[in-house]
């Protein structure tokens, strides 16, 4: 195994990293762990939380690449040009089985007849059984009590799964914490739990028990079919979430310094800052935006057939134009937040304290530090959460007409793209459409609902309302 | 009086003024960014090429090309010349003053840009006026009816089913219903377009689509802005004297949450001209939108600077007007 990291993989750690460090350093301020208290209270927005949690559970497992090893007979190992992920690995049983070309979710015959040579020497045209799908079955016949006994044996995991994951965090709290076993109300939490624990609760158990019965079918049927070269849909689907999960929140990342340093050096200083600043971003945001991701797409394209050598795989050229796809999306991203960041500060330098830190001969970058920006975090983090749907979408949307994703890549919009046309046939090919729509709708609905929470938790004006 | 209208006047045609001198430095930062990511990595001799077509292309016919289509000056900066010519001797300050006064000449294929423009934004405007209008009027009655239900389970399952058409992606929209109405109920034609009274068959799927899909994200704004009002003190009065729930919606709600919603719809309104590229590319509609596309696919560089000038012209456009609606709707404000 040698280790790959993609630029792409940086960043996307560098994010968890930050990520990481703003829940430990929340935890210990109140009043920055108030708000997100609020926003967990809810049961809805507690489901929502653990569901973008699964997901990016996966982006991360896919965001570890490396060379596999190849098996061979020399001492030396040798490793394959392919770049593989852990998700890769954890996946082979789904992935594994490649079939020829469509067939439905759960069949075992091929979507489409093939000519063979029947027993007695005739040519025939039929439906072909599928190589790898229900290969252990004799006959169609027997497909449906296979699948209920396969899913039986998924329950059986599940359970298995929920009963020893209840077992280590009975242990841990007795172990940890010292408390008695005997008494019910250590355990109140669980027994007795408040109905946004209740929620997250049953949406995690909900999403283990659809893993489980992945883990139980999977390997033996294509659960959401195959594409039109035999490759598993439910796989494509799974990978796409790295994609996904990865546009919304580099793309932020990519543009959150521009707009915070440029949003509050306008507001903060004025004077010519405020000219330059404002000029730059009415210019920027007067460019409609799909054109100048458009032409910055175009202009990759061009850089990239003119330097095709300095790229050593094609993962390595997908991951560069990913990442410029992001800092492009990020651009024109940029400006709603930095117009609004300067608006606030204005009205912050206004204020009070920030008057008294001034007449004190505070510097102006430790007035800036200290007083003016912990007092916007709350429009960036509305900002962020509710950005991050709309970028989701946009990969799709943006990949269709040739400007999103390398077509290398595994994303629900290349998915799309290249199912679209599948519906003119007879009978509907659907799976392909339904599977990227189905992972893209969760994901972008749980970040919805999460984004709405949260602006009601961190906006000051909107709690009032209510 | 008539002194203070005067007066008035004046202050709003000098402040017309100062937008629109303010106008040109960001048209021309505008066109510097389409010059410096159009040429960043492609030189004038390789845009001919591509033109030209790639293989046994003389040194002489490029130049010819370059010629013909005024690209045969320095992009930015002429240092042979001296005085003021090093600036105005090159590409970028000859094709910024044609722009300005909406001269956009020829396309990079020979074709007549202002005169395509002007056919192909007809179909554009065909289809995102009725959506506009459409789905304003459906997004705000249905703002309305859950604001008048506002607290009880209708507003509530009616705002989780908003949030759940946002969370579709367009796409599934365009699709979907292409897939539904010409598909299986062969009601309206796929894609395509046509002259006159026939286009209207053409049209009535992107715009059913394009209202659809609008419908989750309109409702629920409107709904936001719909409950601000309500919670105003001059809503509390209204009902202390005594007006109906139905009196307080018509007469004081809409007609005050009008300010922010007529001052958005503005700011819309010029770029209406732009019509949808993704809608257009899916439906094989021949307007602005599938014409941008299809320049920066054929890397016709006059075709996307000129669409890209307009572009932001008209985005100013929206800004000047939408703060002049807000003087017109609001009489508080003053320019």
């Amino acid at each position: 195994m040698e280790l790959i990291i993609l630029k792409t993989d940086a960043l996307f750690f560098i994010l968890i990293v930050c990520l990481l460090t703003y829940v430990f350093y929340a935890s210990r301020k109140e009043h920055l762990a108030r708000p997100w208290r609020i926003v967990l209270k809810r049961p809805i927005a507690a489901s929502a939380l653990t569901i973008l949690g699964f997901y990016l559970i996966i982006a991360i497992l896919d965001s570890i690449h490396f060379h596999p090893e190849i098996e061979g007979s020399s001492s030396e190992p040798i490793y394959s040009s392919q770049v593989v992920s852990l998700l890769d690995v954890v996946l082979k049983p789904i992935n594994k089985n490649t079939e020829t070309t469509y067939s439905a979710p759960f069949a075992i015959y091929s979507y489409s007849k093939e000519s063979r040579e029947s027993e007695t020497g005739q040519i025939v045209r039929a439906y072909p059984r599928l190589t790898y799908a229900g290969s252990h079955l004799l006959g169609i016949s027997e497909v449906r009590s296979d699948l209920v006994t396969r899913s039986l044996s998924g329950l059986g995991y599940w359970v298995f799964v929920m009963a020893s994951l209840c077992l280590i965090v009975a242990v841990f709290k007795v172990v940890k914490l010292k408390l008695s076993l005997v008494a019910p109300r250590n355990f109140s939490w669980f027994l007795r739990p408040s109905p946004a624990r209740l929620a997250a609760m049953i949406t995690f158990a909900t999403v283990c028990l659809l893993i489980s019965m992945i883990a139980a079918v999977g390997p033996y049927y294509h659960i959401l079919g195959t594409d039109k070269v035999g490759h598993d849909v439910l796989f494509q689907g799974i990978k796409g979430i790295r994609t996904g999960l990865l546009i919304g929140t580099l793309t932020t990342l990519i543009m959150l310094p521009f707009a915070i340093v440029l949003g509050i050096a306008a507001g903060y200083f004025r004077g010519w800052v405020d000219d330059a600043i404002q000029y730059l971003y009415t210019t920027l945001s007067s460019i409609p935006g799909v054109l100048l991701i458009a032409a910055a797409a175009l202009m990759l394209e061009v850089f990239m057939t003119n330097n095709a050598d300095d790229f050593e795989s094609i993962t390595a050229r997908a991951d560069l134009r990913f990442l410029c796809l992001c800092f492009i999306l990020g651009v024109t991203a940029w400006t709603g937040l930095c117009r609004y960041l300067r608006a606030e500060t204005l009205k912050l330098k206004e204020s009070n304290y920030i008057e008294a830190s001034r007449a004190f001969g505070a510097l102006s970058w430790s007035t800036i530090s200290q007083h003016v920006l912990p007092n916007l975090m709350h429009i960036v983090m509305i900002s962020i959460v509710l950005d991050f749907s709309g970028l989701v979408l946009a990969e799709a949307a943006l990949t269709y007409i040739d400007i999103g994703v390398d077509p290398s890549m595994e994303s629900w919009g290349n998915m799309i793209n290249g199912a679209r046309l599948e519906l003119a046939r007879e009978p509907v090919v659907w799976w392909s459409l339904f599977t990227a729509f189905l992972f893209m709708f969760v994901l972008v609905l749980a970040a919805n609902v999460f984004a709405d929470s949260v602006r009601d938790a961190f906006d000051p004006r909107i709690r009032e309302l209510d | 009086m008539f002194i203070l209208l005067e007066k008035e006047h004046g202050s709003v045609s000098s402040y017309l003024t100062r937008r629109i001198l303010y106008a040109f430095p960001i048209l021309i930062g505008v066109n510097f960014i389409t010059f410096v990511l159009f040429f960043v990595v492609n030189s004038p001799d390789d845009m001919a090429r591509v033109h030209l077509g790639n293989r046994y292309v003389t040194e002489n016919s490029i130049n010819n090309w370059k010629s013909e289509r005024g690209y045969d000056k320095p992009l930015f900066i002429a240092l042979d010349n001296s005085g003021k010519k090093i600036f105005t001797e090159t590409i970028f300050f000859d094709k910024t003053v044609r722009l300005f006064t909406f001269d956009f000449g020829q396309s990079d294929s020979g074709r007549d840009i202002s005169y395509d423009i002007s056919e192909r934004m007809w179909p554009s405007l065909f289809i995102s006026l009725p959506v506009l209008c459409l789905g304003l009027l459906f997004t705000l009655s249905f703002a309305l009816l859950i604001a008048f239900f506002r607290g009880t389970y209708i507003d509530s399952s009616a705002v989780i089913l908003c949030v759940s058409m946002m969370s579709i992606s367009g796409l599934f929209y365009i699709i979907g219903g292409q897939y539904l109405l010409s598909k299986l109920l062969q009601v309206v034609p796929i894609s395509g377009f046509d002259d006159g009274v026939a286009s209207i068959k053409f049209l009535i799927l992107p715009i059913l689509i394009g209202v659809v899909g609008g419908l989750g994200h309109g409702t629920r704004w409107y709904r936001t802005i719909f409950l601000e009002e309500i919670h105003r003190d001059y809503v509390r009065t209204a009902r202390a004297k005594g007006l109906s729930e139905k009196g307080v919606l018509y007469l004081h709600v809409l007609r005050n949450a009008l300010i922010p919603i007529v001052t958005g719809v503005v700011a819309l309104l010029p770029s209406l001209f732009l019509g949808s590229l993704i809608t257009e590319a899916f439906f094989g509609i021949p307007g602005l939108g599938s014409y941008t596309i299809d320049a920066i696919q054929s890397q016709d560089f006059a075709i996307v600077r000129a669409m890209v000038f307009l572009g932001s012209v008209l985005y100013i456009l929206g800004l000047i007007l939408t703060d002049v609606a807000y003087t017109v709707v609001d009489p508080r404000i003053r320019l």
